[in-house]
């Protein structure tokens, strides 16, 4: 990039939504902004070479930022803004070392996610996508007392694991379905989970004991793999399985054998590993597994609050004023 | 298992193999109550009247096929009670073949469509049991699935993940309609219109309307929703729920003049009860949905059931349609199959039923 004396740099890794770009319009006079402008991800060469002489890089969760690419940025580098509350992507080590500050967009997508959630929850658990095929390839004919019967909320258990701001914006809008009990589980107790009646249990009490299992925490090396075998083995036949967090909580072969093999009723996702999902993967076959391609925060209005923010995070740290949505390293 | 002998039903049970085989007889059973039933209906109802003890009956042992008219007209003579589901037409003639000792008739649903009233009232003093109520969580329920599939898109993102669609995170791909914020619409409040409703409102949803006949000050009152006509109702609503029963009024109600007057960012659920889609006048909705008039349509009901997989509703990917399984959950179909034969029993003993349909 060529500066203009007295900008600073930055460099956009993706055509981001307008509510964000009007704000960078109005900022010519802080920053000049060098975009991939495209909806598609960058390419790793490219990456490295944008980024190089950077003040500012905003990023999305497909972008790896990593060492390679702090060493291509060089020392101007001194935000990073990502558009999304997970962070898994940036070498927080590394970033800290240089004492690069970070932005994300926590808050603003925990309605949609949410909602995303239990939308997910109920199509899983009321077998709409396997309906919505027996409509079409002629499979309805009539009226049968058992036939696509699912499991109803009402009176049941819930577990979620991970009670923070989308585990307990999920819990809340689960409530009113009549569900008798909401356990959750994580590394400690937390005062807000009164509000919906929660029961801090152990992990493996959740899992015995819940009818719809909802995995909602971040993810971290404690949380990786931690849907494995020993983990549904140890669920109801009749529960569900809900995941929207990080496609690397869950052990999708162990998942696989335990759909397949009836020792769970049926699953849910909203993130998998790799993402995508290769279109040959088993978990595609079942059809008691929905497999959605990571679609939690993905409603125009949020997008749009979220494509804002992560700019305002951007233009404040760059000109080392507060961020709206700081990440404490 | 069943043996004749002098002309008299006997019931034999045997005990376990290895403590040798005893047999059992239970009663004579040739005085007891006849009963046919329609249906495999679900276990609960099958034990309470197992173990009643108060009638015997036959039943069409099968879950997902009808009961052939020939099997039925034949099967029926002479019953005392008739245990049903909405495949059957209990009308005129079979009435006439199951003659007059027929005193109650059940049916494990909660419309009637398949009942002729008439026939049943007039001559006959016959007493029919149904199944509402029990429901109303499924059928909220599931109305609340339809409404998110619909609004997320979800039978559009598991299709594109199915089928190489899914690339890497974008920005504003498959991009929905919040419920946050948002103005919900109800056409006829009912029970299952407040039951929606509370299930909606941590959505953070703005603001309940409603239209109806009439206000309905203490069901609105649960759910702190305003009255308004239905005009009102089609321009305001974010996302509009039809939960009213059919009527001559209702007939078609939903049509090129309300879709005209609603949002194009707007999502139109249909779930009403009593089957009859023939609140919706389907050509209008492919218009409407066909255009970008409103933005997206969920329905559990249809005209026919099932829908021709050929209709043109099905070219619209904005358009969700589910084969009516509002109240299609385990224990609401067993909790309707008990009903169904406790209404039943309760009749055959000339007793109030539990649920009963006044003619």
């Amino acid at each position: 990039m060529k500066a203009v004396r007295g900008l600073m740099k930055v460099f956009i890794t993706r055509r981001i939504p307008q509510e964000g770009t009007e704000i960078l319009s109005g900022a010519t006079g802080v920053c000049e902004v060098s975009q991939w402008d495209s909806d598609e991800p960058v390419p790793r060469a490219e990456l490295l070479k944008g980024v190089q002489g950077a003040h500012g890089l905003l990023c999305l969760l497909s972008d790896k930022i990593d060492a390679e690419v702090l060493d291509a940025a060089g020392p101007n580098l001194k935000v990073i803004s990502t558009m999304s509350v997970g962070f898994d992507h940036l070498a927080l080590d590394e970033i800290k070392k240089r004492g690069i500050r970070v932005g994300y967009t926590p808050d603003v997508l925990t309605d949609a996610t949410a909602e995303l959630t239990v939308a997910l929850l109920l199509a899983t658990a009321r077998r709409l996508p396997e309906g919505v095929e027996e409509v079409k390839n002629g499979g309805w004919s009539s009226w049968k007392p058992l036939w696509l019967c699912g499991y109803g909320l009402s009176g049941s258990t819930v577990g979620v694991i991970g009670l923070g701001r989308i585990g307990m914006a999920i819990a809340q809008r689960l409530l009113p379905f009549g569900v008798k009990r909401l356990l959750y589980a994580g590394r400690t107790a937390k005062a807000h989970a009164a509000e919906v009646n929660g029961e801090f249990v152990p992990l493996d009490t959740l899992v015995s004991e819940s009818d719809f299992v909802v995995v909602s925490c971040s993810l971290t090396p404690e949380t990786q793999g931690l849907c494995d075998k020993a983990f549904f083995s140890k669920m109801k036949k009749t529960a569900v399985f809900i995941n929207s967090s990080r496609g690397a909580v869950v052990n999708q072969e162990d998942l696989y054998e335990a759909l397949n093999s009836g020792q769970i009723a049926a699953a849910g996702l909203d993130v998998t590993t790799p993402e995508p999902l290769p279109t040959n993967h088993p978990l595609l076959t079942l059809k008691n597994c929905v497999v959605l391609p990571h679609i939690g925060s993905a409603t125009y209005s949020t997008r749009g609050v979220m494509s804002a923010l992560t700019v305002q995070n951007l233009l404040g740290g760059l000109q080392g004023l507060d961020m709206p949505s700081e990440l404490r390293l | 298992i069943f043996l004749m002998h002098n002309n008299k039903m006997f019931s034999f049970y045997f005990n376990s193999f290895t403590s040798g085989a005893t047999t059992k007889v239970l009663r004579d059973m040739s005085t007891l109550p006849r009963v046919y039933v329609t249906r495999q209906i679900p276990p609960e109802g099958l034990k309470i009247l197992q173990d009643s003890g108060q009638v015997q009956f036959e039943l069409w042992d099968s879950d997902d096929v009808p009961v052939p008219r020939k099997e039925l007209l034949q099967k029926v003579k002479g019953v005392d009670g008739l245990l049903c589901v909405l495949t059957e037409k209990i009308d005129a003639e079979l009435l006439d073949a199951a003659g007059s000792n027929l005193k109650v008739v059940s049916t494990m649903s909660v419309g009637f469509d398949h009942l002729s009233l008439e026939e049943l009232k007039k001559s006959r003093g016959i007493r029919v049991g149904y199944t509402p109520e029990v429901l109303t969580d499924a059928v909220a329920e599931l109305t609340v699935a339809l409404l998110l599939a619909t609004s997320r898109r979800l039978i559009e993102a598991t299709h594109e993940a199915k089928t190489g669609g899914w690339g890497t995170w974008r920005t504003l791909w498959l991009c929905g309609y919040e419920l946050a914020n948002s103005t919900v619409g109800i056409l006829g409040l009912g029970r299952i219109g407040v039951a929606i409703a509370e299930r909606l409102a941590p959505f953070k949803v703005k603001k309940f309307i409603y239209t109806d006949v009439a206000p309905r000050p203490e069901l609105a009152k649960a759910i702190n929703a305003e009255y308004v006509t239905l005009d009102e109702l089609a321009k305001q609503s974010d996302f509009l729920s039809i939960c009213c029963a059919l009527t001559p009024e209702t007939k078609e109600i939903c049509n090129k003049n309300l879709f005209s007057k609603m949002k194009n960012t707007s999502i139109f659920i249909n779930t009403s009860s009593h089957i009859r889609g023939g609140v919706v006048n389907q050509e209008d909705l492919y218009e409407a949905l066909s255009t970008g008039q409103i933005a997206g349509a969920g329905l559990d009901v249809t005209v026919p059931e099932p829908l021709p997989t050929t209709h043109p509703l099905f070219t619209l990917k904005n358009c969700v349609i589910l084969p009516h399984i509002a109240s299609a959950s385990y224990s609401t179909r067993n909790a309707m199959s008990a009903l169904a034969a406790n209404n039943l029993l309760l009749g055959l003993r000339s007793q109030p039923m539990i649920k009963e349909l006044k003619l």
